[in-house]
Order: C-alpha cells, then sequence, then structure tokens
C-alpha cells in the first residue's frame, strides 16, 4: 500500500473529528441544549472519512439522514455545523435546515437529507452538469443500506450506468434501517450484487477499515474521474447508537448488546490507531494530541453556536424563492 | 364503559379490533412490527396477530401503497402507515393514479378498501421534510375520503370507520396528539366520514377547524365567552366528504366564517371552505372571511421559526378581533 503518510494521518485525524463532534452532540442532546433530532454516525467514521479523502473541493457529495460524518469529511467548518444544529443565524443553512439538511454547496456537499433514498437522483443530475461542463470532476452519493430499497435507488444507477455518468454510489450497510434488520428489508446480504444488475461494478469492503475504503473508493472515483462510468461501492458497518438520539433505549429493543458490542470492538478508530502504532506512523502521543487539538476546537464551535444569535423571524419568510 | 386513553391507544384498540373481526384486515409499514410504529401506534399488534398481519416492509413507499392498491382490489382490506405524511410524495403515482381512480376507471367494477394512515404538523423540531401540513393536496384528488380526527374518541371511531370503508381513506392524524388523552369507550364503535361535528355551539362567530386547531379555538371560546363573544366551534373532521351543510349552516347563523387549520394558507382546506360560502352564502357574510393557516413556507428548523410557523391562539384570537370589526 503506498498512501502518503500525509494522507494516513489526515484520515486519521478527520475520523478523531467526527466521532468527537458527534460525542458531544450526544451529550448535547441529552442535555437538552439541541432541539430536533440527531442520528449519529458514531462507528461509521471510516467509510465518510475514507471515500472523502479521495475528494477535491469541487467535486460533489450527497449526505443522508445521517450526515454529519459526511460533511464534515468534505471540509465542512465545525462553527457553522454546530450552529446549524442549535438552529442559530450563523449555521450553515441560517438555523433553518437543522442537523438533516446541512449544506455548503460552494464546498461540494449538496445537501444532508430527510428523505430516504432522495440523495441518490441528486447525485446523478451533479453528475450530469460534470459531464457536461466539468470533465474530471465527480458526484459521490452516500446512502443507507434500507435507503437501497426506494425505487430511487434503482432508478438513479441504471440512470448513471446508461449514461457513463461519474457518480459514486457509497452504500453505508449498517445492518438496520431503523429497528428493521437487513435480512428483514432485503432478501441479499451483499448489495454490491445490484451492480451487476445495471451494467456497473460492484464492490463490498469492510466499512471498518478506512485505508480499505480509501483505496477502494479511489479507484472507483478515478475510474469515474476518466469517464468509464459509475460504481456501487458497498462498505460493511455498523451503527452503535440508536437510530437517533432519543431512540428509547438506543436501539436495544431489537438487537443484542453483545452484538452491538462486538461491534464496538471492532471500532474503525481503535483499528487505525493499531495499525498507526505498529507501522510506526504515527505515536501514542501524536495520537492524543490530535484528540486534545480536534476537542478544543469542537469546543469552540459549541461557545461559538451558544453565543449567536437565533435567526429573526422575518428570516421564515425569505429563501422561499430566488 | 369509556376510560381515559392516548389518541395512540385509541388507534391501537381499532386497529386491533378490526383485525379480530376481519382476516383480510392487515398492517404494513415501516416499523410497525417489533418497534410498533415510531409513534407506538401499532405498538403490541405484531406479537398478537403475527408477521403476515403486522408487517415491516422495506423503504419503498412506492411499493407498499401500491401493493395495498393491489391487494385491496383483490380481496384484502390493508391498513398503511407512512411515518410522516412528507414520505407519501414517493407514492404519489399509486396513490393519484392509481389507488383513487380504480373504481372509476374500472366502471365501478373494482373496489379499492383500503387505508393509508399519515401524520402531519410541525413543533418537534424534525425541519422541512418531516413537519408538513399538506393534506389538502389530497382534497383535489376526487376518489380519496380524508379522515382527520381531532380526540381520542373520534380516532378509534373513524378509524373502525375506514378500515370499513369500501373506499380508500386517508387518515390525516397529528403528531403532537398522539400523547393526548380523552374518553375512549372499550366497546367497538364507529364514527362516521364526512360528518362535522359541533363541538361548541355559538352564536356570534363560526370556527371551522381541524385535528388540533379544534382545541385551540375550544380554549380562545371560552376566554372570549368572558367578555360576551359566543363563539361556534366546528370540528370538521373529514376534508371528504365534505360536510357542506354543517358549515352552511352554521355561517348562516352567524354570519361569519373562520377557517383553523395548519396547512400552508395557499390552497388550504379554508381556502375551500372559503370558495364554498362565497358560493352559497356569500348574502349571510357580515365579515371577510378569515384564514387561520400556516404561512407560505416550508418549516424552518430553528426553534422560535417552527414556533412562529405554528397557527396558534394568538392568531385565532387575531382572526377574532378582525372579525368584530365588522359585527
Ligand atoms: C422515503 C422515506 N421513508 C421513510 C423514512 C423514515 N426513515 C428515516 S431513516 C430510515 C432508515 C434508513 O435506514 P438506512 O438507509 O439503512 O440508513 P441508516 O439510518 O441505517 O444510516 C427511515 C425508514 C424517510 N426518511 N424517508
Ligand atoms: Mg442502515
Amino acid at each position: 500500500m503506498d498512501i502518503p503518510p500525509k494522507t494516513v494521518r489526515e484520515l486519521y485525524r478527520t475520523m478523531v473529528v467526527i466521532r468527537a463532534f458527534e460525542e458531544k452532540v450526544q451529550d448535547l442532546y441529552a442535555r437538552g441544549h439541541i432541539p430536533g433530532l440527531a442520528h449519529l454516525y458514531i462507528g461509521e467514521e471510516a467509510i465518510a472519512a475514507g471515500v472523502c479523502a479521495n475528494l477535491g473541493d469541487k467535486d460533489y457529495i450527497t449526505s443522508t439522514h445521517r450526515g454529519h460524518g459526511h460533511v464534515i469529511a468534505k471540509g465542512a467548518l465545525l462553527k457553522p455545523m454546530m450552529a446549524e444544529l442549535y438552529g442559530k443565524e450563523t449555521g450553515y443553512c441560517k438555523g433553518k435546515g437543522g442537523s438533516m439538511h446541512i449544506a455548503d454547496v460552494n464546498l461540494g456537499i449538496l445537501g444532508a437529507n430527510g428523505i430516504a433514498g432522495g440523495g441518490l437522483p441528486i447525485a446523478v443530475g451533479a453528475g450530469l452538469s460534470c459531464k457536461m461542463k466539468h470533465p474530471g470532476q465527480v458526484a459521490v452519493c452516500f446512502f443507507g443500506d434500507a435507503s437501497s430499497n426506494n425505487g430511487t435507488f434503482h432508478e438513479s444507477l441504471n440512470f448513471a450506468a446508461v449514461h457513463k455518468l461519474p457518480v459514486v454510489f457509497v452504500c453505508e450497510n449498517n445492518g438496520f434501517g431503523i429497528s428493521v434488520s437487513q435480512a428483514q428489508h432485503q432478501a441479499i446480504t451483499d448489495i454490491s450484487i445490484r451492480a451487476a444488475g445495471y451494467g456497473m461494478p460492484g464492490q463490498t469492503v469492510d466499512g471498518n477499515d478506512v485505508l480499505t475504503v480509501y483505496l477502494a473508493a479511489g479507484e472507483a472515483i478515478d475510474r469515474a474521474r476518466r469517464g468509464e462510468g459509475p460504481t456501487l461501492l458497498e462498505c460493511k458497518t455498523y451503527r452503535w447508537r440508536g437510530h437517533h438520539e432519543g431512540d428509547p433505549n438506543q436501539g436495544g429493543r431489537y438487537r443484542s448488546k453483545e452484538d452491538i458490542q462486538a461491534w464496538v470492538e471492532n471500532c474503525p478508530i481503535k483499528r487505525f490507531e493499531q495499525y498507526l502504532t505498529k507501522n510506526k506512523v504515527m505515536t501514542k502521543k501524536q495520537m492524543q494530541a490530535v484528540w486534545d487539538e480536534v476537542e478544543q476546537e469542537i469546543d469552540g464551535s459549541i461557545e461559538f453556536a451558544e453565543q449567536s444569535p437565533f435567526p429573526p423571524l422575518e428570516e421564515m419568510f425569505q429563501d422561499v424563492l430566488a | 364503559m369509556s376510560r381515559v386513553i392516548t389518541y395512540a391507544q385509541a388507534l391501537n384498540e381499532a386497529l386491533a379490533h378490526c383485525m379480530d373481526q376481519d382476516d383480510s384486515v392487515f398492517i404494513m409499514g415501516e416499523d410497525v412490527g417489533r418497534y410498533g410504529g415510531i409513534f407506538q401506534v401499532t405498538a403490541g399488534l405484531q406479537d398478537r396477530f403475527g408477521v403476515d398481519r403486522v408487517m415491516d416492509t422495506p423503504i419503498s413507499e412506492a411499493a407498499f401503497v401500491g401493493g395495498a392498491v393491489g391487494a385491496a382490489m383483490t380481496g384484502m382490506r390493508p391498513v398503511v402507515e407512512i411515518m410522516f405524511i412528507d414520505f407519501i410524495t414517493v407514492a404519489m403515482d399509486m396513490v393519484v393514479n392509481q389507488m383513487a381512480k380504480m373504481h372509476f376507471m374500472f366502471g365501478g367494477r373494482a373496489k379499492v378498501p383500503m387505508v393509508i394512515r399519515v401524520n402531519i404538523g410541525a413543533g418537534r423540531g424534525t425541519a422541512a421534510q418531516h413537519s408538513q401540513s399538506f393534506h389538502a393536496i389530497f382534497q383535489h384528488i376526487p376518489g380519496i375520503k380524508i379522515a382527520m380526527p381531532s380526540t381520542p374518541h373520534d380516532a378509534k371511531g373513524m378509524l373502525i370507520e375506514a378500515i370499513q370503508d369500501d373506499n380508500p381513506v386517508l387518515f390525516v392524524e397529528h403528531k403532537k396528539m398522539y400523547i393526548d388523552k380523552g374518553e375512549v369507550p372499550e366497546e367497538a364503535y364507529t364514527v362516521p366520514l364526512g360528518k362535522a361535528n359541533v363541538v361548541r355551539p355559538g352564536k356570534d362567530i363560526t370556527v371551522v377547524a381541524t385535528l388540533n386547531m379544534v382545541a385551540k379555538a375550544l380554549t380562545v371560546a371560552e376566554e372570549l365567552a368572558a367578555q360576551g363573544v359566543d363563539m361556534e366551534v366546528i370540528d370538521l373532521r373529514s376534508l371528504c366528504p365534505l360536510d357542506r351543510e354543517a358549515v352552511l349552516a352554521s355561517v348562516r347563523k352567524t354570519g361569519t366564517l373562520i377557517t383553523a387549520d395548519e396547512g400552508c394558507h395557499t390552497g388550504n382546506m379554508g381556502a375551500e371552505l372559503a370558495a364554498l360560502v362565497a358560493e352559497q352564502a356569500l348574502d349571510s357574510l357580515q365579515a371577510p372571511i378569515v384564514r387561520v393557516a400556516g404561512p407560505d413556507t416550508p418549516v424552518a428548523f430553528s426553534p422560535p421559526l417552527e414556533q412562529a410557523y405554528i397557527p396558534s391562539e394568538q392568531d385565532l384570537k387575531d382572526a377574532v378581533a378582525r372579525v368584530l370589526e365588522y359585527l
């Protein structure tokens, strides 16, 4: 594996930022500081980090209801992100979108999405504009295992394949759609096999191994950049928390404690730390320094969010039409 | 025997009763099984009736709403839960072109006895794609009955009626009302669709409201009574069939109409009632018709904006004040 050490360190940092951000949100939500729904990405960090490390500012992503990790990995700033979760005027969407709709079009983030499967056609459209106007740029579409049952999945893959669009479909298979296990919602275990039905390559990888994700996504993204069409990349992972914060007993009703525990032990960050130590890329001390720095940055974002004002009521009537 | 239970429990009893009585009744939806539905309306039903009759579906609204149409045409009585009304858009072809039209297109020779349960409403911080109240869209589509119960009592009686009805029924609930409590008889009973309910008779001002706007109107009515204004509060209960007679009778009596519904102002239920009165009772009006409604914007996430979106008791009082200027 020939990954530059700088990239390896960045992958680590991105995962740490996502984890630390989500743990803070968990705490803020529990203490009633953040309203609404927050779907946390804890345990799935390697996917967003590994995929987005292959992207530049001009590439696009579409995200999901579980979107904090994607937008952080795509380069979103923590202050306007946190402010958006608080519903403050200084947030990415002026407080009007909240956790499920964070977007920064300038960074190519075409939005988290409250509709399961809503992002797939949007990514196809971004792929269209790349193909027509910006050859070499790509669109990456994140979506969950359960969302692959929405008609939009099938229509989008077919469309992208027949028009050879530069789109990479990244399925985050965490084994559940809310309380419904994969075995209860589809009759296959590897979603990547569906790629064959649309005439594109499909691959399933260990979504908790950041380097594997990075390399597999890199290959698919390069292929798209070369104009060779879309790929379906399935990353197997697991959601540690409930479907959203506030989900009664955090998802304990439909899965066993043992299963959750087994996946906690398969933590993508812990695994990467072992790799980094073993290969002498980073010392324990250097890793701790990353955590310390990140925690500070997140505390700064909370302070920023808490001190920011709510939008004025007139804001409600703005932006309905352009 | 009557006792106090929640709106969600009342719906649950209606479902259990119908499933007990008729083995062609079954439930489909996301997380309706072991999880009991995200608002717990189907809690315990899968244990009682099994996984085939209380079925967790894939996230495939077009397939399970359309599936309900096909099952209904072939002898079943499906009850479908759409987690939030916002997601019914994914199944719009099945609702508008298929479900609503089969009976008519096939010359009355096919029936589509199914129920789609949805919930509307802002107030839970769930932003623009989980807080909409666009139920009035369906009023524009002939062939669908639309029920909107505002109490646990009516929730139970109207859901039993809807399941037994031979037409497709869109059953509109409000997500903030599931934990509301009220008196509900233990035994089964029905409340007809298409019949409004005069919950508070009055002679000065007519307010026609839906869902939780009814309770807000009643609170305002009590306050106004102390000031000598006698408000009539009508719970519309169904958008289709529309109880035109009840609305017109009240308007003819009071010479006024205020409508109250959470949907966006433009094209909401109040627009239809205003048109009805303009067509059939214009000569009785003594004041302009006033619509209390959501503003014409998507629902914002930010708590103060979301609160400002929701039509309030104050909005109702402002509407009354406007009408009183003319009386
Ligand atoms: C069209 C639509 N149907 C239903 C929902 C409700 N819903 C939100 S997330 C979710 C499960 C999504 O599961 P998956 O795609 O696997 O993503 P995960 O939450 O596991 O990350 C459901 C059913 C929705 N948001 N949109
Ligand atoms: Mg999932």
